[in-house]
């Protein structure tokens, strides 16, 4: 655990090096603030609801490119012999990878925390949802970026490591929409699959434990996946 | 120190190493040689536990590299052929990272004591994206020995450097050897020959030798050669010298020279001399012929 804390740590200082982590920030910044914006302008209401189902579309787009570099560069560039050889576990190279990316996915948000805090000034906003809103968001971050760390193990290029991952989000994120197709036995399955399903609860003020297990083992099962495709390299 | 029991390893049909057993004494510096391709970094990765052997296997530092991975990483300092450096990094960044990773007591300290050892000191908040090859060599040597391994694994640790600092390099590694053991791989065979205390030549990813740069020099031409050229190449000069005692053949050289063949270990330079000079021919030339270990290595990896 500490091995991977120390891979985080250094993996947070190289986004802030990076002019891709800046430009992504920037870009969503901006994105999100025009939302924002007119969808309070139209609405009048004080809530960040629709805001939050908003910024999962950007989100798709956002974490795959923020997560791109993770395993991807180190096998570029040689540098993955540098963590393979010490004495650190392959699951702590990966969970370390991934809590940077996280971290600096919450970085992102913190400016974001000036919308509640004007919706507070103006108006009379309904806290839970906010909050759960925040919970949300944070967590479909936590699996988008580990979808992306699984996509950024599977090559030594980082590009198509971005489109891979956006093209695993965007499939997870729309397969409920295939339970339209599938009928409804199985429309519930692919309802529960997708991303998308268990997000709109949140940002709604729902806490459903059943949503929190399945952020969860999404997560789980992706960075397992990741770690055994970084093993699967020794074996090639 | 370390003992590889007929290491093979295959990627899909191509057979990168085959059979190679060695053992390497605490203390000792052992050179892998041999032509690109030979299998030589296959070879150190299975040891660093970068990659498990197809089959055989290898302990360093008395633990199994693949059984017991992690324990035997914890005693092997690897310097990879593409140092393993991350250039938006500044030097004392990266090696404090590594010393995290390593988890080193008293971490400032030996990273002033590996900086200063290494001449990084005024590198050290320099990015390594701007370091000189001569200086990202350094640093990726300063990984490697930051938690004083007893096996130090170095994979080409001269190449891409200009003279001088190849020079540098060397003389750091000899004197690395006093407290490590050391397997260094190269294809410079000079390299080899003044560093290493043992040399192995691997090639088409077998051992095809084995012995001290010396004693691999001595066996392989067969005898002590001196050259000798007298003036006006005057008749009966080869029957004369093939005359002298513990001579065992004598070859033309061409514009009057000869190569005189001796049993090993017979210095027969006076002799030779004498049984010229007594006979009132003019010796313009006597010197001894060494084979170089690039002869020896073109002879084993050819034949």
């Amino acid at each position: 655990m500490r091995n991977a804390f120390t891979i985080a740590r250094r993996e947070l200082s190289a986004y802030f090096t990076s002019p891709v982590a800046y430009v992504v920030t920037a870009g969503f910044l901006v994105i999100a603030g025009y939302f924002f914006y007119f969808i309070l302008y139209y609405s009048q209401e004080a809530t960040l609801r629709y805001l939050f189902n908003n910024l999962t579309t950007i989100l798709l787009f956002v974490a795959p490119i923020l997560s791109m570099r993770l395993l991807a560069e180190e096998q570029r560039s040689g540098t993955i012999e540098l963590l393979l050889t010490a004495p650190v576990r392959d699951w702590e190279v990966v969970l370390g990878k991934w809590a940077a990316a996280l971290a600096f996915w919450l970085v992102m948000l913190l400016p974001t925390l000036l919308y509640p805090f004007f919706l507070s000034r103006f108006g009379d906003p309904d806290w839970f949802p906010i909050i759960t809103g925040y919970l949300g968001i944070i967590l479909l971050g936590g699996v988008l970026l580990a979808l992306g760390t699984l996509t950024s193990a599977l090559t030594q290029n980082q590009v198509v490591a971005a489109v891979l991952g956006i093209g695993l989000t965007i499939l997870l994120w729309l397969i409920g929409a295939a339970g339209d197709f599938a009928g409804s036995s199985l429309s519930g399955f692919f309802q529960y699959l997708a991303l998308s399903t268990h997000f709109y609860d949140l940002t709604r003020g729902v806490v459903d434990t059943k949503n929190l297990i399945y952020y969860l083992s999404v997560i789980v099962a992706a960075l397992f996946l990741a770690t055994r495709v970084l093993e699967s390299r020794r074996w090639r | 120190m370390i003992q590889a029991q007929g290491l093979t390893k295959t990627y899909g049909d191509r057979i990168a190493i085959q059979d190679v057993s060695f053992e390497v004494q605490a203390g000792e510096i052992l050179g892998f040689l041999g032509p690109n391709g030979a299998g030589k970094t296959t070879t150190m990765r299975i040891l660093t536990g970068y990659m498990p052997p197809t089959a055989g296997r290898a302990r360093v530092a008395g633990y199994d590299v693949f059984s017991e991975s992690i324990e035997a990483r914890r005693h092997i300092g690897y310097l990879p052929e593409t140092v393993p450096l991350y250039p938006e990094m500044t030097v004392a960044g990266y090696l404090d990272f590594v010393g995290r990773l390593r988890h080193i007591p008293d971490r400032r300290a030996r990273l002033a004591e590996v900086m200063e050892r290494l001449h990084l000191e005024d590198q050290a908040d320099i990015p390594i994206g701007k370091l000189s090859k001569g200086y990202r060599q350094r640093v990726g040597l300063a990984q490697a020995i930051l938690h004083k391994p007893r096996v130090l694994i170095l994979d080409e640790p001269t190449i891409g450097l200009d003279p001088r600092q190849i020079i540098e390099v060397r003389s750091l590694i000899r004197e690395l050897g006093g407290e490590h053991t050391i397997i260094l791989s190269t294809h410079i065979l000079p390299e080899a020959s003044q560093v290493c205390n043992r040399v192995l030549i691997i090639n088409e990813g077998q051992i095809v030798a084995e012995d001290t740069p010396e004693r691999l020099t001595a066996r392989l031409k067969g005898g002590e050669r001196i050259y000798v050229q007298v003036g006006g190449s005057p008749d009966g000069l080869p029957e004369a010298l093939s005359g002298i005692e513990g001579v065992t053949g004598v070859e033309p050289k061409g514009n009057g020279g000869y190569e005189v063949i001796c049993a090993l270990g017979a210095d027969r330079r006076a002799a030779i001399a004498q049984t010229i000079v007594s006979r009132g021919w003019p010796l313009l030339e006597l010197r001894p012929v060494g084979m170089s270990l690039e002869e020896i290595f073109l002879k084993l990896t050819t034949e």
